[in-house]
């Protein structure tokens, strides 16, 4: 069974129409690589995956709770899918150890000792063991990204969910942040990451979608898809960004 | 007839400030507390409660004090209960300052990004847990200034308690009037004393707020 | 509550009641307009002027924003007559609110003059603008475009507070509700009624204020 389950999903803002029809399936493991044209609902469908957007018609089922239902727990679906955004949005007055044990301690109850060395193994793992007690604004771009990206893995999520994640960074300081996802991707964690970059998409992704329109247009694997594009839409867009 | 000397109604207006200094911060205090859980109200997306929020602070914001003063003074007398213009002042007093408390501190809110609110929602914090933890350590540092600013406006807000007949500092300058006939020397004296209480924090809103902006 | 709201004994006072809110009506707009001229002619003195008269001017605003208005009040009614100036209830009340826009709005447009670029100043005098022309034309109409809402809510507040002139006995909304209520002791009823006035009052000037801002921006 899949593990992020998007069945015939339509959303609209007022009466643009943004989704109109979207169905996925992501197993464990996968990592989805979504690309597409700005304004085609990338963003737009990570935010349904979580719950941050409602949508009007479909069904999105992650690990086992439906997202839209009228009585859906979004806590408790929250738990379990983590999500990184463009603009990092680390909480300011909070150095980067609070940031990553804000959830564990208020949301799991986890005691602030054992959030402490939670912080510490995520941090180390984007490789800002040094950094624990910085506050954001003493850190770089990646290095916020880092830190983001650690305070979503302190929850233990199942899914990741990425969007644009080094789309505000300086050039010299995507690689680091890429770097920590393939690891992540590596160590078999699920990630569904919206990107720009065509080449880490088909190294490191296992599956591919490319979004227009509101559609899921082509999907499968990566090297395939990138090899050969079926779709003359997809052969423009792979051709204009490579 | 009794002879007021200068040092009589300086100190007989001494003695009032205190009832005007703790009816302030009666008001202050009992406001602000009212003025966060309406803050909460407000910012909940729960249409009733932000409904219910909208109305009473449109009401006490668009309502002269005093008549709110009046309403309390009068009102809660018609359900048999003895109203005092102590009690009466204070809650109106209390309302009144809630309703701008909650709003000064919803542009506080306002003015965090939605970002924080993003981020916050997907680490599946509650609402009251994002309030707590994460927006209001934040608008709070931004509320500080336009707070302190309106404590002046409280302060001189308890002038109008004096017309329902709460012995403070206007009351007293009245009273003392009309034992002495000696209106200039009074209300000068009157207006000097509130202006002693009131400048400096003016002042010192004025500061808090330069330096927040030199910081940004 | 045994107790039952008689709103129908109110209705024999209508005239009452009219003559009260014609008067804080009037009261407001003759005042707002003096008040907004104090208050232009403070911001410009404070800007513009000698450093002197900056400095009367400052000490003048603070004096006013850091006492209450029913002092003020008191001060020139009660206190103004033994310096051997008598003023009538009408102009008490009509002198205390100017004085206090004036002071209030002094502060306000100020802010909009110092947010206007140098620039600008500079730019209209390079185009041979007399001094007082860019300040009418350029700095003025920038900074009250700036700063009309805050002006507006400005208004509405004093137009709030002048329910303290009934104090003096000056015969506004309020004077009309404590007649009332002396007359058929029924306080709560004549006092909702009248505060849901003057909410009714203070939701239509803001809805005024804002059509007049429309009109008065959107030619130029
Ligand atoms: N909150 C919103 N209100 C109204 N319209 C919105 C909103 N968010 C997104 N849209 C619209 O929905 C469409 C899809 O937006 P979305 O952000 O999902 O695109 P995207 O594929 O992520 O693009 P990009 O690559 O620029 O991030 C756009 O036309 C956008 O204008
Ligand atoms: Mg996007």
């Amino acid at each position: 069974m899949s593990l992020v389950s998007i069945r015939d999903v339509r959303k609209s803002f007022g009466p643009n129409e943004v989704l109109k029809g979207v169905s996925l399936d992501i197993a464990k493991g996968d990592v989805v690589a979504i690309i597409g044209r700005s304004g085609s609902g990338k963003s737009t469908l990570l935010r349904c995956i979580n719950g941050l957007e409602t949508y009007q018609s479909g069904t999105i089922v992650a690990d086992g709770i439906e997202v839209g239902g009228a009585a859906t727990n979004l806590r408790e679906l929250r738990r379990h899918v983590g999500m990184v955004f463009q603009q990092f949005n680390l909480f300011p007055h909070l150095t980067a150890a609070e940031n990553v044990m804000l959830a564990p301690t208020v949301v799991n109850k986890t005691s602030k000792a054992e959030a402490r060395a939670t912080a510490a193994e995520v941090l180390a793992k984007v490789g800002l063991s040094e950094k624990m007690d910085a506050y954001p604004s003493e850190l770089s771009g990646g290095q916020q990204q880092r830190v983001a990206i650690a305070r979503s893995l302190a929850m233990r999520p199942k899914v990741l969910l990425c969007d644009e994640i080094t789309s505000a960074l300086d050039p010299e300081l995507v690689n680091e942040v890429l770097r920590v996802v393939e690891q992540l991707a590596r160590e078999g964690m699920t990630l569904i990451l919206v990107t720009h970059e065509m080449r880490f998409a088909r190294d490191v992704g296992t599956k591919l979608v490319f979004m227009h329109h509101g559609k899921v247009h082509e999907e499968g694997v990566p090297k395939e898809v990138f090899a050969a594009p079926r779709t003359p839409e997809l052969q423009q867009f792979v051709g204009q960004v490579s | 007839m009794l002879q007021f000397s200068f040092w009589d109604i300086l100190s007989n207006l001494l003695v009032a400030t205190q009832w005007t200094i703790v009816l302030s911060l009666i008001a202050f205090f009992c406001g602000g507390i009212v003025g966060l859980i309406l803050l909460f109200m407000r910012t909940s997306r729960i249409a009733p409660l932000e409904w219910f929020t909208k109305i009473y602070i449109e009401f006490f914001q668009g309502t002269p004090l005093l008549m709110q003063l009046f309403l309390f003074f009068f009102g809660i007398a018609l359900f048999g209960i003895e109203v005092s213009p102590w009690m009466a002042a204070t809650l109106a007093l209390t309302f009144w300052t809630s309703a701008f408390l909650t709003e000064i501190w919803r542009g506080c809110v306002e003015a965090i990004p939605k970002g924080q609110w993003e981020a916050s929602s997907s680490l599946a914090l509650s609402y009251i847990e994002q309030m707590r933890y994460v927006i209001l350590p934040q608008a709070s540092r931004i509320a500080v200034a336009p707070t302190v600013g309106f404590s002046v406006q409280v302060i001189k807000g308890t002038a109008l308690a004096s017309i329902i007949g709460f012995v403070e500092l206007t009351k007293a300058g009245t009273m003392l009037n009309n034992a002495t006939f000696r209106p200039f020397l009074v209300y000068s004296l009157v207006a000097l004393i509130y202006f002693c209480l009131c400048f400096p924090l003016s002042w010192w809103a004025k500061k808090i707020e330069g330096r927040l902006n030199v910081a940004r | 509550m045994s107790y039952k709201l008689q709103f129908a004994e109110l209705l024999p006072y209508w005239n009452v009641l009219l003559y009260g809110l014609v008067f804080t009506i009037a009261l407001t707009i003759v005042s707002t307009a003096v008040g907004i001229a104090v208050g232009t002619a403070g911001a410009a003195a404070r800007t513009f002027g000698p450093v002197w008269l900056g400095r009367i001017v400052a000490v003048y605003v603070e004096l006013i924003r850091n006492t209450p208005f029913i002092v003020q009040l008191f001060f020139i009614f009660f206190g103004l007559p033994a310096l051997g100036l008598k003023l009538s209830e009408t102009t008490a009340a009509f002198l205390a609110m100017v004085i206090n826009l004036g002071a209030y709005s002094t502060e306000i447009i100020r802010a909009g003059i110092e947010a206007v670029p140098k620039g600008h100043i500079e730019a209209g005098l390079s185009l041979a603008m007399t001094k007082w022309e860019v300040l009418r034309r350029i700095v003025l109409n920038q900074a009250f475009r700036k700063i009309y809402p805050a002006l507006s809510s400005q208004i509405i507040i004093v137009m709030l507070g002048s329910a303290v002139v009934s104090q003096i006995s000056a015969e506004d909304l309020t004077y009309a509700a404590n007649f009332i209520a002396s007359r058929n002791f029924r306080n709560f009823e004549v006092y909702l009624l009248v505060a849901l006035a003057y909410l009714v009052l203070a939701m239509l000037m803001r809805a005024a204020l804002r059509a007049l801002g429309r009109v008065i921006f959107k030619a130029r």
